[in-house]
């Protein structure tokens, strides 16, 4: 009775707790994507239409298709394409990899463990300016950094002109990143070994399963959520790829663009339409890799 | 049960009330910062500048001391930005003043690139300050139009560079068995001597990055176009789908030939050293490279010597930095004091000798400048004057942008030359 007579009581709380963050993303994520969507179906194109001294117009998807159909462009996402994938395969392997050996009996495993995930620590612009000098693309007796080492080591066949190759350059630039994140994807692997329950191991090796099947079908099928979150998580990374690229290349270098850069660069040309058209196409693409992921979790949530 | 109740209640409510709290607090202060009483006040002034480090930085301590000579009573507050060879600072300039929030004055090139800034309405007129300080006559009058958009002047300049320089050294070009005193009189003769230098097993012609290569290509469309037909580019008057351009980018893309491989993720310093370590023979470099070579205690004519362009010779390749007034300037008196101080001979002098650029002003003193600025002040003055590209004098920052990008995409070679000249034609029409 008194339930229906002050229903506000039971979820008027919980709301006013959530309040003052539900305003502050309001406003600043969600009512300032609808700012950015709008003034992408604007034609401000010039410093005198952003500051509204001349009048600018709806123009509803024009500057997508245009964007689009540019070839500028199309070699943009083409680059983050060839970057998203090269960057996702090294850290899922290296983080594998590096979490497998460490889950064997090993001494001095914490060592280990901060040895590998220390290069996260480090900011992106700070190790793109070292990794600016190891992939300098100078050859033979203008050789420096890693294409120097491959000198020394004996194997100058292995020297290339790394990130200023036009059609792989930006898949060297991923090497930085993956040396940086394949620690954090180490630490979420490790985590999950160590959440499977050793009976179930000894139990399957009982069962006379070999180390192949024991993995295949024991280990695997519980790492699954790990590797979801891993690939989640790296991917939208990769996506927003932005700091490591302008620190080791520079914005006008056509061999490393991705959409972020011509963002930037179409900001800083006034283009403030083109910028907010290239943010959006940004926003699609993290969302169709992140959006299926949330659905999917929620579906487990109510399954349990 | 319900006395924790009511508490949640009380906590979420005053969580509530304080954010209100912030939010009006933070929307009451922007008014109140910009209007602090001081609207127009001379008590003090921030230039907004990118000249944090090197020569640049010492040309603007010198021209600080002159200020505070001539304005005791104003207080000079350093805004420079440093990083990215001026563009950290160009961005968040364009942030402060798309919201109303500028600086009192900040530094600009000279000519298309100060466009974007008059259309925008966002820097005055400052005619009238040119009648007041009566330095209407002291500048070049080719130098004056550039800053002119229907006759209203809207910065001023505080220096001169030339972008149009070689820069060589000599004991690479002696071990190639060159002369180090030879001139070349066109690009053509130049080549032969670049060949020798790469045959020595040295980078013939060093360069950087994007910019820097916008740079050298300029300078080789104005030594096969000739200085009017290099102006008619930006004028519409040249076309740029002509043989003569396309003879000039067949040039470039030979120059590009001669250069270092790692030149993309170099900017011009790293250029300029090559040539002051002896690793690379030839720089392309606008004038302020010589500031390098005598921070590096090197001395012209023994270590370093320097010609203009082959083929562009009896031209000068000029951008200019000058002060605006912004509309809107918190200290619009404090920025007047500061442009009086920029606009004079005594503010010129000091800021030039020390930042190795030359004066805007006619009347300074030659022989108060080192041995490369006198020359550079003689050529000034006879020479044809034609703006640069690469540093906003010519094109406007989108025209610029466009042409980068397609220069990027010519010399990573991901375009042809015709899809190169192409792409410059768009771009030049932006």
């Amino acid at each position: 009775m008194r339930r229906t007579r002050w229903p506000i009581r039971r979820w008027g709380p919980p709301v006013l707790l959530i309040s003052p963050s539900l305003a502050v993303v309001g406003v600043f994520v969600y009512g300032l994507l609808a700012v950015n969507a709008k003034t992408s179906a604007t034609d401000i194109h010039t410093a005198a239409q952003a500051t509204g001294r001349k009048p600018s117009v709806f123009v509803g998807f024009d500057n997508y298709v245009s964007l689009l159909g540019t070839a500028a462009f199309q070699h943009s996402l083409k680059n983050l394409l060839l970057y998203t994938a090269v960057f996702l395969v090294g850290t899922m392997a290296f983080g594998f990899l590096w979490a497998w050996l460490l889950d064997q009996p090993v001494r001095f495993e914490g060592v280990f463990r901060s040895v590998y995930l220390f290069p996260m620590a480090v900011s992106f612009v700070a190790s793109g300016v070292v990794w600016r000098w190891l992939l300098n693309s100078n050859q033979d007796t203008a050789a420096s950094g890693l294409n120097r080492l491959f000198q020394t080591m004996g194997l100058g066949f292995l020297q290339n002109s790394w990130w200023n190759n036009v059609s792989w350059g930006i898949a060297a630039i991923a090497i930085p990143a993956v040396w940086q994140l394949s620690g954090y994807v180490m630490a979420l692997f490790l985590a999950g070994f160590r959440g499977i329950p050793t009976e179930l191991r000894e139990a399957a090796r009982m069962d006379g399963a070999s180390e192949w099947k024991l993995y295949r079908h024991v280990i695997f099928p519980q790492l699954s959520p790990v590797a979801l979150s891993a690939v989640i998580v790296v991917g939208h990374m990769s996506l927003k790829a932005f700091d490591l690229i302008m620190s080791i290349s520079k914005p006008a270098n056509y061999q490393t663009k991705v959409p972020a850069i011509d963002m930037y660069v179409f900001k800083s040309s006034f283009d403030y339409a083109d910028s907010a058209a290239v943010g959006v196409v940004l926003l699609v693409i993290v969302a169709v890799l992140i959006v299926p992921y949330l659905v999917h979790l929620s579906r487990a949530e109510k399954q349990s | 049960m319900r006395r924790i109740r009511s508490i949640t209640v009380a906590i979420a409510g005053l969580a509530a009330a304080g954010l209100a709290l912030a939010a009006c607090s933070s929307n009451g202060a922007t008014p109140s910062s910009t209007g602090s009483g001081a609207q127009g006040a001379a008590s003090e002034v921030e230039v907004f500048t990118w000249w944090a480090s090197g020569s640049e930085k010492l040309g603007l301590d010198a021209m600080v001391s002159v200020f505070e000579k001539q304005h005791p009573d104003v207080k000079f507050i350093n805004g420079a930005v440093a990083g990215g060879a001026g563009s950290a600072a160009k961005d968040l300039l364009q942030s402060r003043l798309q919201a109303n929030n500028p600086p009192d004055t900040f530094q600009a090139h000279a000519g298309a690139e100060l466009t974007d800034y008059i259309d925008a309405g966002q820097i005055q007129d400052v005619s009238a300050l040119y009648d007041q300080f009566k330095i209407r006559d002291v500048f070049p009058k080719d130098l004056i139009d550039l800053l002119t958009v229907d006759g209203k002047i809207y910065s001023v300049p505080s220096n001169i560079h030339r972008a149009n320089m070689v820069w060589a050294n000599p004991t690479v070009l002696t071990a190639a068995g060159l002369d180090p005193a030879a001139k070349y009189a066109t690009l053509k003769d130049w080549f032969p001597a670049l060949d020798a230098v790469k045959a020595s097993g040295k980078t013939a012609l060093s360069v950087a990055t994007t910019w820097t290569q916008v740079n050298l290509l300029e300078t080789i469309l104005i030594a096969d176009l000739g200085a009017t037909d290099y102006a008619g580019l930006w004028t519409g008057a040249t076309d740029w789908k002509g043989a003569k351009v396309t003879t000039a980018l067949t040039d470039f893309q030979k120059l590009m030939s001669y250069t270092n491989t790692d030149r993309d993720g170099l900017d011009w310093p790293d250029a300029t050293q090559q040539v002051i370590d002896g690793t690379a023979g030839f720089n392309i470099m606008g004038d302020w490279a010589v500031a390098a070579f005598e921070a590096a205690g090197k001395t012209a004519g023994t270590d370093f010597t320097y010609f203009p362009v082959p083929g562009t010779d009896g031209i000068f390749d000029f951008l200019a930095d000058s002060f605006t007034l912004p509309v809107g300037a918190p200290h619009e008196d404090g920025a007047k004091a500061w442009l009086e101080t920029v606009g004079s001979l005594e503010g010129q002098t000091a800021f030039n000798k020390a930042k190795g650029s030359i004066p805007a002003r006619t009347d300074a003193k030659a022989t108060d400048f080192s041995e490369y600025q006198q020359t550079a002040i003689a050529s000034f003055a006879k020479d044809t004057i034609v703006p640069s590209l690469a540093h906003g004098a010519a094109a406007s920052i989108k025209t610029l942008n466009a042409i980068s990008d397609a220069t990027s995409k010519f010399t990573t070679g991901a375009s042809d030359l015709a899809a190169f000249q192409s792409e410059l034609a768009t771009a030049a029409g932006k």
